[in-house]
Order: C-alpha cells, then sequence, then structure tokens
C-alpha cells in the first residue's frame, strides 16, 4: 500500500488529459461538478462543460443528443442519481442507440458514509448491467480509475464507471489493465476471493488474516464487471474449493451475481457473497458502515474460513 | 407561396394516403397522431429541412428528432417519399426484421436517434443544438413532441436547459392535438394554458393551425428569425385529421385501420385530393 487518494481527483485529471488530447471530448454534470471533479474540466474547458442543474434525465438524453453529433460525452454525478434516476433515458437514449456516452459516477456504495442510504448507491450496478451494449468497470484505486476513464474512452459506446467517496490506497503489483480482463493479485490454493472496487484491499487484507490460520487464499481483481472475464473466473473455480465474492453493492445483481452466473453454466462451484444482503444503508462513518455490514477482511476471512472447512 | 403551398398539400396527401396503407398491412401501430402531424412533417422534409436522402449522414444536415416516436409512420412515409428507401418498404413496417421498426430506430436510413419513450426527445434534441453551438455550426435542429407527451416531467427540464442555453438553433413543434391514449388531454391531465407554460420557461411561442401550410411554413421562417431564445411551434391539429371516423377519436391513437377501414380512409383521402385539383 502506498498513498491514499481520491479516486474522483483522479477522474476530473483524467477528463483534462484527455480534453487536451481530443477537442470532442465533452463533459457533463449535474451541480455535483465540484464533487465529482468535472469542475477540473470546466475550469480547463468552459466551453466543452455543460451543468445542467439538478436534472439527471436531461443531462443522459442530452448526452445522447450530443454523442449523436460525434461527442465523446462523459456524464457524471452521483451514483445514486447517474442510474436510478435517469435509467430509462440511459437505457433507450443512450444503450439502445450504442452512443459514446462515458457514465462516470462517483459516490457509490456504503461508503459514501453520513449522508445516509438515500445516497448510497448499492444497486447501480445492478440497474446497468442488465442493459445491452452497456460496459461496467469498478475500478480499486487511482491509477486503476485512470485507466478504466482512458479505456471507456477508447472503447466506442456507453459505460458506467462506478467511484466512491472516500479516499483509497493504492495497491500494489496490479496487473496492467486490460478491459473485460481480470487478474489474479495473490496466488494460493485452497480459496479463492474474487473483488471489485474498495473490497480489493479487503480482499488483500483477509488473505493476511487467513494465511495466519494456514489456509492459502487467492485474491483476484475483477475491475470489468461487464463483459465478466469467464475464463480467469473458470479457472479460478477449477483451481480451489470455492469462491468468495466481495462487492461494495447488493449481493443481488451485482459482481456476486455475474460470477455466479457464469459458474451456474461453466463450473458449478461454492460460491459465497461479501457484500450488503437485501438491506438498505443509514449514516455512519464509513469505517462503521463497513463494519456494520460485513464488508471487512475480518468478516471475508471468516467466510472463507467457513467455507474452505464445509468443502474440505 | 402559392405553388409551394400546392406542392407540400400533394405531398401531405401522399403521406396520408401511406400511413393508411402501411398501418393497415401492420395491422397495429398509431394512425391519430400520425394524421394529426402530416402537415407538419411535409413542411419539415419537402421545404424546411436541409437535408440529402442520398448522404443521411451529411454533416451539415438539419436534424429532426420524432420524439414522440410512435407516430413514426408519418416520418417513415416522408423519408420513403424523399428518397431514404424505397417506398415499397413501407409495408414491411413492424415486421420481423423490417427496417422500420414499430418506434423509431437508428437503423433506419434518415433516423437520427431512436424513440418512442416519451419525453426524452426534447433532451436529446438540446444535446444536438448544444453539439452545433459548440461547432459553431449553422445547421438547425427540430423535435416534433406530442401534446401528451407534455405530461412528462422530463420535458420541462428540457425546456428550462433549452431557454438557459439560448438555444436559437432550436426549434420544438407539439402536435396539439388535444387527444392521448386514454382520452382527451384535458379530462385526462389537463395542459392548458399550454403557450404561456412555455412562455413561462423562457421560449419564443408560436401558435398556427398545423393542418394550414402557409401558416406552418410561416412558423418555421418566424423560429428561424429568433435570437437567444428557443422557439415552440403549438400547432393546433385534429387526431386523426383527414379520415371522417379517425377524427377526435381517441380509440384511433394505438389501433390500425381494418381492411374494410382501410378501404374507406383511402376513398376519403381520395376524394379530398380531387377537391383540391378541382379549386386549382
Amino acid at each position: 500500500m502506498s498513498q491514499a487518494q481520491y479516486t474522483r481527483d483522479v477522474y476530473g485529471n483524467t477528463l483534462v488529459e484527455l480534453g487536451s488530447r481530443d477537442a470532442s471530448v465533452v463533459v457533463l454534470d449535474a451541480d455535483l461538478s465540484g464533487s465529482t471533479r468535472t469542475s477540473f474540466f470546466r475550469d480547463k474547458f468552459p466551453d466543452r462543460f455543460v451543468n445542467f442543474g439538478v436534472a439527471e434525465q436531461n443531462m443522459m438524453a442530452s448526452a445522447a443528443g450530443l454523442a449523436s453529433c460525434g461527442k465523446i460525452v462523459f456524464a457524471s454525478t452521483f451514483a445514486m442519481f447517474a442510474t436510478a434516476r435517469a435509467l430509462d433515458q440511459v437505457r433507450n437514449s443512450i444503450c439502445y442507440n450504442n452512443f459514446n456516452v462515458k457514465i462516470v459516477a462517483t459516490h457509490g456504495g456504503i461508503t459514501v458514509g453520513e449522508d445516509g442510504a438515500s445516497h448510497q448507491a448499492l444497486e447501480d450496478i445492478n440497474f446497468f448491467r442488465a442493459i445491452p451494449n452497456m460496459k461496467i468497470i469498478v475500478p480499486c484505486d487511482g491509477p486503476e480509475t485512470r485507466s478504466a476513464v482512458i479505456a471507456a474512452y477508447e472503447n466506442p459506446g456507453p459505460f458506467y464507471i462506478r467511484l466512491g467517496r472516500a479516499k483509497v490506497e493504492t495497491i500494489k503489483n496490479k496487473a496492467e489493465f486490460v478491459l473485460g480482463k481480470g487478474y489474479i493479485l495473490e496466488k494460493g490454493k485452497d480459496v479463492a476471493i474474487v473483488a471489485c472496487g474498495i473490497t480489493v484491499t479487503e480482499a488483500l487484507g483477509a488473505r493476511v488474516l487467513l494465511e495466519k490460520e494456514g489456509i492459502s487464499a487467492t485474491v483476484a481483481n475483477l475491475h470489468t464487471i461487464k463483459p465478466i472475464d469467464q475464463d480467469l473466473i473458470v479457472d479460478i473455480a477449477t483451481s480451489h474449493k470455492g469462491i468468495i465474492v466481495c462487492e461494495e453493492h447488493q449481493i443481488i445483481g451485482g459482481l456476486f451475481s455475474a460470477v455466479s452466473e457464469v459458474l451456474a453454466r461453466r463450473c458449478p462451484t461454492r460460491v459465497e457473497p461479501i457484500g450488503i444482503k437485501d438491506r438498505f444503508g443509514q449514516s455512519g462513518t464509513p469505517q462503521e458502515l463497513l463494519d456494520f455490514y460485513g464488508l471487512t477482511s475480518h468478516s471475508i476471512a471468516e467466510k472463507a474460513k467457513k467455507l474452505v472447512r464445509q468443502q474440505s | 407561396m402559392k405553388s409551394r403551398v400546392k406542392a407540400l398539400k400533394n405531398k401531405a396527401n401522399s403521406i396520408r394516403k401511406l400511413i393508411i396503407k402501411m398501418l393497415a398491412e401492420a395491422k397495429s401501430g398509431h394512425p391519430g397522431g400520425s394524421l394529426s402531424s402530416t402537415e407538419i412533417v411535409a413542411c419539415l422534409y419537402f421545404d424546411v429541412l436541409r437535408h440529402d436522402s442520398k448522404n443521411p449522414t451529411w454533416p451539415q444536415r438539419d436534424r429532426f428528432h420524432l420524439s414522440k416516436g410512435h407516430c413514426c409512420p408519418v416520418v417513415y412515409a416522408a423519408l420513403a417519399l424523399s428518397g431514404y428507401f424505397p417506398i415499397k418498404e413501407l409495408m414491411n413496417l413492424r415486421k420481423f426484421g423490417s427496417l422500420l421498426q414499430g418506434h423509431p430506430d437508428g437503423r433506419t436510413p434518415g433516423i437520427e436517434v431512436a424513440s418512442g419513450s416519451l419525453g426524452q426527445g426534447l433532451s436529446v434534441s438540446l444535446g444536438m443544438a448544444l453539439a452545433a453551438k459548440m461547432d459553431k455550426e449553422d445547421w438547425r435542429v427540430y423535435c416534433l413532441m406530442g401534446d401528451g407527451e407534455n405530461q412528462e416531467g422530463n420535458v420541462w427540464e428540457a425546456a428550462m436547459a433549452c431557454a438557459h442555453f439560448k438555444l436559437d438553433n432550436l426549434c420544438a413543434i407539439i402536435d396539439h392535438n388535444c387527444f392521448q391514449i386514454d382520452g382527451r388531454t384535458e379530462e385526462i391531465m389537463n395542459l392548458e394554458p399550454l403557450a404561456n407554460k412555455w412562455e413561462s420557461f423562457g421560449w419564443h411561442v408560436v401558435q398556427c393551425d398545423g393542418h394550414n401550410i402557409e401558416e406552418i411554413l410561416l412558423a418555421f421562417e418566424e423560429a428561424k428569425s429568433i435570437k437567444l431564445k428557443p422557439t415552440v411551434i403549438i400547432a393546433h391539429t385534429v387526431k386523426g385529421k383527414g379520415v371522417s371516423f379517425m377524427e377526435h377519436v381517441a380509440d384511433f391513437h394505438g389501433r390500425a385501420p381494418t381492411e374494410k377501414e382501410r378501404a374507406v380512409a383511402l376513398s376519403e383521402l381520395e376524394g379530398i385530393e380531387k377537391e383540391e385539383r378541382k379549386l386549382d
């Protein structure tokens, strides 16, 4: 682990980089440009930045109109409003047309913290995962955020990149980012822990805890939720006793579902979720909430231990 | 002006007949709002719009977006008559594998953006108009909306924003036929005073008889002359216009004519054409 940074800072800086490179990059926001850091782009390229005010539906359908005229559009707001509030606009105006609109939302997940349940997007990946043409990335740290934003820029069609609110540590020894390809961070042999976003750090912590108990765990980062890396999942399944899937999302419709769908068809395997269990969040510090909802290295290690015991 | 109007009347008549034919063949679809917006669409495609059917993606073309996507038959007919695809293709409307989907789809030459879910089209058009402004291009954006569609909240988000961004390169047209699928708009969800609403949102409002070619052309000319404001043309129309048993009948919002109704409708429309020829 090295220095902690806001992934949204990285997003803002990457937008400026892309904006300097390509005049067709346009950035939209809905009154949250300070929080999402699209303000970095606004300050540099005011003529290519549009603030829609508190009107996410209008922003998303307008993004489709801009993209239809050849613009590469980045549209940002909080994950809650980018997905649920504007779902029909994203489905029918953006994805159905397969337009070049990159939705980069911040404040995804429970670690939004004190703002409470109304602002904690825990279903966002589920909302977008079922829409054809949509690609979904949940980066684990700053450098991976930059890679994800560049990948979204370079690959045509709609993208959803989900970022959090809090600072995150940069994870060491990551593989090079390839869209749609996960990678193994630590190789073990008993149990595999598959994670995305902030839960990658927790998964690495769980590996250390398990090691002390004589259990060897593999940790894999599946940053791209859609298209999911089927081959990696099958490889992991065939070489471990079971898989723990970790995500800062409901256990319905997110990474756990995506992994389970692959395994059900190609390699039936014991899979256990670490995530929010079909309930709403609440106010609290990020750490209090991670503890309460069981998204920590300790709960991952406990679940992994149980799985190994049962499968032995 | 006289010959211009006459030519457009002829186009409108041709479009109406094609609407009836393709809907009867498809056995489903939306005649009411297609027939009420026929003159508006005829004026756009055969007079107002800068477009080229041989080059549908010409960058300098004006953009037309059908926000009330269910009325695609009127646009499909205009596209076919403009040469975007053969007229016989219209008989494949709504059929499996067809170029002509039940609601507008990007696979159709001349369709810019898919539509069908009401209330989003003005936002899509807003995005296009912003793109033109960013690129300092002089092409214009036209967005045809239904009146019932004004009940969608997204429309008013877009209305507020178009005025805020001073999009004088955007012209919205509301086909104000006073009907929606469940009945009269004033009974289902009253829209009035509609013109005042748009004015208060910062738009230049023009009202016209949506079946009077001269009035429609003048409204479009006025829209072009207005600076620093978007213009909305509230076109007062008759749902099902041109076919006696469809006029002012909510049932024909979303029901295709039967074979028998097709024959009656076509003979009525041919009668109108003959009358008009006599007047010349």
